[in-house]
């Protein structure tokens, strides 16, 4: 299983603070949005914002990266703190 | 140069408040290579694109945000010679004039300081995970990134 996690305006957005997909319905971001806007149609014109920003294993990546069994894969909108 | 122990980690991501002299203090104390201490503090305040701010709620994704931000202390320690480091964020429901956020950097002359503090600050702003909402009379809004601050951040690596 891949895990996946919305944080702020994507959480509220989605009505959801995560869910799991499996790994063998993506092999790279952009797949695990696919696989997320397939498990649940209201999801996708959310998870299509060009804005929107991942982090695999806290990592930031781009829609091309890899993933695999066991990431945590996040999505977000652009940070605010400070 | 000497560094915080770890009693005094560098990262703080916490939803209490923190005391501003106590944490010059922790950069000061013991530390005498050091003549330069550079503080910059962030407050909750009132107003914001014309409106009236009552509040500001702080989310953030644990683990990463810490993450992060070591690595923008990493690249600042790199770039400048500086001492002591600490970095304060807190997180939840902040009041209109309570602090949101502490940067404090030591060197041993002050422009190393200044720099450091500036860059870390610029670098939190645009790629720590952290997200405002604010509370306004209009309601609750998730608060937009500034092209601004990007623009700020970019301007590093010029």
């Amino acid at each position: 299983m891949i895990k996946v996690i919305f944080f702020a305006a994507l959480r509220e957005q989605l009505g959801s603070a995560g869910t799991e997909i499996n790994a063998d319905s993506a092999t790279t971001v952009a797949e695990v949005k696919v696989a997320l806007g397939e498990k649940n149609n209201n999801w996708q014109h959310y998870l299509t914002n060009n804005s929107l920003l991942c982090a695999v294993n806290h990592q930031m990546v781009n829609s091309d990266f890899s993933v695999k069994a066991g990431d945590e894969v996040a999505f977000f909108p652009p940070v605010t703190g400070g | 140069m000497t560094s915080l122990n770890n009693k005094y980690p560098e990262i703080s991501i916490q939803t209490e408040d923190f005391d501003h002299g106590v944490e010059v203090n922790l950069l000061e104390n013991n530390n005498v290579e050091d003549g330069a201490v550079v503080t910059f503090s962030g407050r909750v305040r009132n107003n914001n694109l014309g409106l009236t701010v009552k509040g500001l709620f702080l989310e953030h994704y644990p683990d990463m945000t810490e993450k992060l931000l070591a690595e923008i202390i990493q690249t600042a320690k790199k770039r400048w010679d500086i001492g002591r480091v600490k970095i304060i964020h807190r997180i939840g429901q902040l009041a209109i004039g309570e602090q949101i956020v502490f940067v404090g950097v030591t060197s041993k002359h002050r422009q190393d300081a200044f720099a450091a503090n500036e860059f870390i600050m610029d670098f939190l702003k645009v790629s720590a995970p952290f997200w405002k909402k604010e509370l306004t009379e209009l309601g609750e809004t998730w608060l937009a990134a500034k092209a601004s601050d990007k623009e700020k951040a970019q301007a590093w690596s010029k």
